[in-house]
């Protein structure tokens, strides 16, 4: 978009580039994030037979930014006994991350603030430094709730990396290139027919990673309260509120963006198609939520290493395999296949554990 | 190139869940001790919500008590009533005319659904399950209450039912209202069963989880779905019918392993079967009178009589001694949760912080029975 505002031989052009898009990343991803929490709360309110939130303004719409004012001008309260320092770096250390990731993610053709040849690595490198701000905030609180939170949360994103990792390398494959601009060019048919498999293990994963139902046990609010910012208040606590609600927008942007064709689709604008995709993925993350239980932290942990991590090389396997044999042929054919290879694995996967009994056996 | 053993040095730490917490349903304090994530004992700590309510009994009449059984376990209020008065009437030896103890029988089992709904949709919650049971659950209980607000007016602590009848008869309202939830409640159940019964996580979170083992559960003497999930075919309504519940044909729904999952499907079967209960009552609700001749101030002989109903958390008893006066001597309640909460520290050692919160939830306790 800014390209074309400019002579593409201006000088200042790589700066004017990088000024524009790092506001448009910044007011796009706060202003989807309140978007996002009235969203969630009116879309299960009405799953739920309540109302949610319908005072400020129409349909409650600004029931998030009242919030979010209330929020920042509440008393920021540090536990005496804590980690000063490290209590006042960790929500920045867990949010700065998450905005960074989405300078790669491809808003329409071109609308990127880098397009970077290593996209898909840079966003698994960056995305994983969240972790470190949640384990910041959940040792320096001196709480041992918020320590238990922590905890969880790093076995869970130590172990949900891998599969999602190996999930993604899928799409490379049949791509060729670890651009998100390119990976969304080449999806003609979108990635999530070619690779369903791929596509399921990370869509679980990345829910596990962000804290999202079922797998929100680092924050269950029936066990631990609130997980690792139950010590947080005011603006701190916004952050970390933010760094999650945007760490869902980075699921949703990057399901989008790699299994379901990016901006691509007939009729309405590109930039339109994106977000009506994000919008559709979050729905469905929402819709979880409301549905499902919560998993125990050991059954979460198994999940990982038994059914998904092995799962994951299978379709790594598959996928290389079909592309290194029939490098000519149309994706479509592999539509059939692969789907049929998915449901035949998780079946015969399924078969392999003995759930109940408090445990998840293989 | 050596290899090296590394031992970490790790100690189990205390975490008090409690008195503040969401789980807790009210003021229950658990110091746990915990081993990572593993449970190693538990001490429960209560009595935050005392308020010598036995005591209090005592410096008033005998009909002057029976707002402070509501007060006891408020989410069946109907029950606590029910078995005071019957100790009174045994007691005093008062006859009660028919159709009262038709109303009081109604009253008793709508008083279990929806005590039986609160309590399946703060397990499911305590499971994660965020919300949504427990919103649909809350939905229906809502109709039962307006039930109970045609009858008696009040919504949570009614002080309906008299030494000697109920305080007014049913209103001409009540009836169709009562015809048409009947109608529409097995639906409802089917509902929440369609959400979660053979939900994958839930088999995985609950069953097998916090077993009490058939003997143990004898042991404690506890109670009600508890015991009954143990595999117990133990219901006061069939092994001491009290008031008319000879008349009636119902099951009582066991389960078999005594874990989280059968408790948790032990209630949702009580509430069918006391849906079953309410339309034989309603079929044979007879006309007349609702309340018998009783004296205001009623001076029982001396002695002593034990009333005890099956509530929907267990075996609910009022033990009242009598010494002639105007006000009971010695006022005692058998409260079914703090028997039933005997057994949490055996059924929870070696379960995982998140197990602890479902055991709780889903022996079902009101900390303002327990507490008293």
């Amino acid at each position: 978009m800014a390209m074309q505002i400019l002579p593409p031989d201006w000088p200042g052009n790589y700066w004017a580039h990088w000024g524009i898009f790092t506001v448009i990343i910044l007011v796009f991803v706060l202003l989807s994030v309140l978007a996002f929490i009235w969203f969630e709360r009116r879309a299960m309110a009405i799953m739920q037979a309540r109302l949610g939130p319908n005072r400020a303004g129409p349909f409650g719409l600004f029931q998030s930014a009242a919030d979010a004012l209330k929020v920042m001008i509440k008393e920021d309260i540090v536990p005496s006994r804590a980690d000063k320092l490290v209590h006042w770096l960790a929500p920045v250390v867990a949010f700065v991350p998450v905005m960074m990731v989405f300078a790669v993610v491809p808003f329409q053709g071109g609308a990127l603030l880098a397009d970077l040849n290593v996209g898909v690595l840079y966003i698994v490198a960056i995305s994983s430094v969240t972790v470190v701000g949640v384990f910041m905030g959940g040792w320096a609180s001196n709480n041992k709730y918020s320590l238990l939170g922590a905890m969880r949360q790093i076995a869970a994103v130590v172990s949900y990396e891998i599969p999602v990792v190996l999930s993604l390398v899928g799409v490379i494959i049949l791509t060729g290139s670890l651009s998100l601009q390119q990976i969304v060019q080449a999806q003609d048919i979108p990635f999530i027919l070619v690779q369903p498999l791929g596509f399921l293990i990370f869509f679980i994963g990345a829910l596990a990673e962000i804290n999202r139902a079922p797998f929100d046990l680092m924050e269950a609010d029936s066990e631990l309260v609130a997980g690792y910012f139950i010590e947080y208040s005011g603006m701190k606590f916004g952050l970390f509120f933010l760094a999650e609600y945007a760490e869902a927008l980075v699921v949703s942007a990057l399901v989008t963006t790699l299994f379901l064709g990016g901006w691509r689709g007939p009729l309405l604008p590109d930039w339109l198609w994106f977000l009506v995709k994000v919008g559709a993925v979050f729905f469905v993350i929402v819709w979880i939520r409301t549905t499902v239980p919560r998993v125990r932290i050991d059954q979460l942990m198994a999940l990982a290493w038994k059914f998904l991590f092995p799962l994951a090389l299978i379709n790594l396997l598959v996928t290389a395999v079909e592309i290194l044999v029939w490098p000519e042929l149309s994706l479509w054919v592999l539509v059939p296949i692969n789907f049929a290879v998915m449901i035949i694995l998780v079946l015969l996967w399924s078969k392999l554990f003995k759930l109940g009994w408090g445990r998840v056996d293989v | 190139m050596t290899t090296r053993e590394i031992t970490i040095q790790t100690e189990p730490f205390v975490v008090n869940i409690g008195p503040v917490h969401p789980s807790t349903h009210g003021v229950f304090r658990m110091r746990t001790i915990l081993d990572g994530e593993v449970i190693v004992n538990m001490e429960p700590v209560f009595g935050y919500l005392h308020r010598g309510i036995e005591k209090l009994a005592e410096e008033r009449t005998y009909g002057g008590c029976i707002p402070l059984t509501d007060r006891l376990d408020y989410l069946a209020s109907m029950s606590n009533n029910f078995a005071y008065c019957l100790a009174v009437e045994k007691l005093a030896g008062i006859p009660l005319p028919l159709r009262a103890e038709y109303i009081r029988v109604i009253m008793a089992e709508l008083q279990r659904i929806a005590s039986h709904l609160i309590a399946v949709g703060a397990f499911l919650n305590d499971c994660g399950a965020f919300m949504t049971p427990i919103v649909y659950m809350i939905r229906e209980r809502e109709k039962i209450l307006d039930l109970f607000d045609m009858v008696c007016g009040q919504r949570l602590t009614y002080n309906y039912m008299r030494v000697g009848g109920v305080s007014q008869d049913i209103p001409e309202e009540f009836i169709p209202a009562l015809k048409k939830f009947l109608k529409e409640m097995p639906g409802w159940i089917n509902e929440y069963d369609r959400l979660l019964k053979q939900n994958e996580i839930l088999l995985a979170r609950a069953k097998g989880v916090g077993i009490l083992p058939k003997e143990m559960a004898i042991n404690i003497s506890a109670s009600g779905p508890v015991l009954r999930a143990s595999g117990v075919e133990w219901d006061i309504r069939k092994a001491d019918p009290y008031s008319i519940y000879d008349r009636f044909e119902f099951d009582i729904p066991t389960g078999s392993a005594g874990d989280c999952y059968d408790r948790y499907r032990v209630k949702i079967e009580e509430m069918r079967q006391s849906l079953r209960i309410i339309e034989q009552a309603l079929e044979g609700l007879p006309e007349g009178e609702v309340r018998s001749e009783v004296p205001h101030l009623i001076r029982p002989p001396v002695g002593e009589a034990y009333g005890h109903i099956e509530a929907p958390r267990g075996e609910l008893g009022f033990y009242l001694v009598s010494d002639g006066s105007i006000a009971p001597y010695r006022f005692h309640v058998r409260a079914p949760t703090l028997i039933n909460l005997t057994a949490l520290n055996d059924m929870m050692k070696g379960w995982k912080v998140a197990d602890l919160i479902i055991i709780f939830g889903s022996i079902d306790i009101c900390l303002a029975e327990v507490d008293r």
